[in-house]
C-alpha cells in the first residue's frame, strides 16, 4: 500500500480546499438563518484546516498540524459565543433571521 | 489509494453542497456531520490519525451536537425558514462560483508534482505532535486555556437571562419591524 502523498499531486488538495471553502462562501450569501451561516463558516474552517494538514504531510512537517490544532480550538471557543449570542438574538427578537439585524445601516 | 481519496472528496463537496441549499436546518447540521466524516477520512490518508481522532471528537462529538441542541431548542423547521429573493440566490451563486473560478486560475499553474522525498509518516503520531507542541508552541497552547476561559464566561454572560430591573426587550421584533414599515 503506497502512501497517499505519493499517488495525489498537492494540487488535488488544494482544488478540494479551493471547492469547499467556495461552498462555504455560497452557504454565508445564500441563506439567512444565523445558525446555517455560523455552519458555513465551520465549512471554511474545516478547508482551511485540510489544506495545512496536507502540506504538513507533502513537507514532512508537524509544525502544519499543530496549527490545525490550534485552529480547532479557536472553533470550537468560537462556536460556544456564538451560539450563546444567536440564543441571546432569538430570545429578543423570536426569529433567527439576519435581515433583522439592520440597526447598524447608515 | 487513489479511490479512496476520489471518493472522499466527492463525498465532502456533495455533502457540503447539501449542508448549503437544505431547507431543514436539521438536514444541514446532519449533512455537516457527513462532511466532517469525510474529512476525518482525508487526514487518516495523510497520516495525521491524531488529528483525525481531535477532529471526530471536537467537531462530530461536541460542535455538532451544541448546533443540533440549539436548533431543536430553538424549534426551527423548513416551514420557519427565512428565504432570500431569487435574484439574490443567483447573485450569490454567480459570486461563489467566480470565487472558486479564480482561486482555480491562481493554483492551475502551481506545484503538480507527487511527493517524492518525504513522506515521514511518523509525523502525525501524537508522540511527535506533542513534542512539537511542547516545545515549539508552548506560549500559543497557554494562551488557548485563556481563550477558553474567556469563551467560558462569555457564553454564560451572554445566555444568562436579562436581570429584573434590566431593560424589557420582549416586543423588540415588534418595534424592528415597526421600523422598517416606517422606512
Amino acid at each position: 500500500m503506497d502512501s497517499i502523498i505519493r499517488v495525489i499531486p498537492l494540487n488535488y488538495y488544494i482544488f478540494l480546499s479551493a471547492a469547499i471553502f467556495c461552498i462555504g462562501v455560497l452557504g454565508v450569501l445564500l441563506r439567512r438563518n444565523a445558525i446555517i451561516i455560523f455552519m458555513s463558516v465551520e465549512l471554511m474552517l474545516n478547508s482551511v484546516n485540510l489544506l495545512l494538514s496536507a502540506f504538513s504531510a507533502y513537507r514532512s512537517d508537524p509544525s502544519g498540524q499543530v496549527f490545525v490544532f490550534f485552529i480547532m480550538a479557536v472553533a470550537a471557543a468560537e462556536v460556544a459565543v456564538g451560539l450563546a449570542i444567536i440564543v441571546m438574538i432569538y430570545r429578543n427578537t423570536n426569529s433567527v433571521d439576519v435581515n433583522l439585524l439592520d440597526k447598524l445601516r447608515g | 489509494m487513489k479511490e479512496f481519496f476520489y471518493f472522499l472528496s466527492f463525498l465532502a463537496v456533495l455533502t457540503s453542497l447539501m449542508v448549503v441549499v437544505a431547507k431543514n436546518p436539521v438536514h444541514s447540521v446532519l449533512y455537516l456531520i457527513m462532511t466532517f466524516f469525510a474529512i476525518a477520512g482525508h487526514y487518516i490518508l495523510l497520516n495525521a490519525q491524531f488529528l483525525a481522532v481531535v477532529h471526530i471528537i471536537v467537531y462530530a462529538g461536541a460542535i455538532m451536537v451544541l448546533f443540533l441542541f440549539v436548533i431543536m431548542f430553538l424549534n426551527l423547521n423548513a416551514e420557519t425558514e427565512p428565504q432570500k429573493p431569487l435574484i439574490l440566490k443567483v447573485a450569490a451563486g454567480v459570486a461563489a462560483g467566480l470565487l472558486f473560478l479564480t482561486l482555480v486560475a491562481a493554483f492551475k499553474g502551481a506545484e503538480n508534482q507527487v511527493a517524492v522525498t518525504g513522506g515521514d509518516s511518523q509525523i502525525g503520531l501524537i508522540k511527535n505532535l506533542g513534542k512539537v507542541l511542547f516545545n515549539d508552541f508552548l506560549l500559543p497552547f497557554e494562551i488557548t486555556s485563556l481563550l477558553f476561559l474567556s469563551a467560558m464566561i462569555g457564553a454564560v454572560m451572554l445566555a444568562k437571562k436579562d436581570t429584573p430591573e434590566g431593560p424589557k426587550s420582549k416586543d423588540l421584533k415588534k418595534e424592528m419591524l415597526l421600523e422598517k414599515e416606517i422606512i
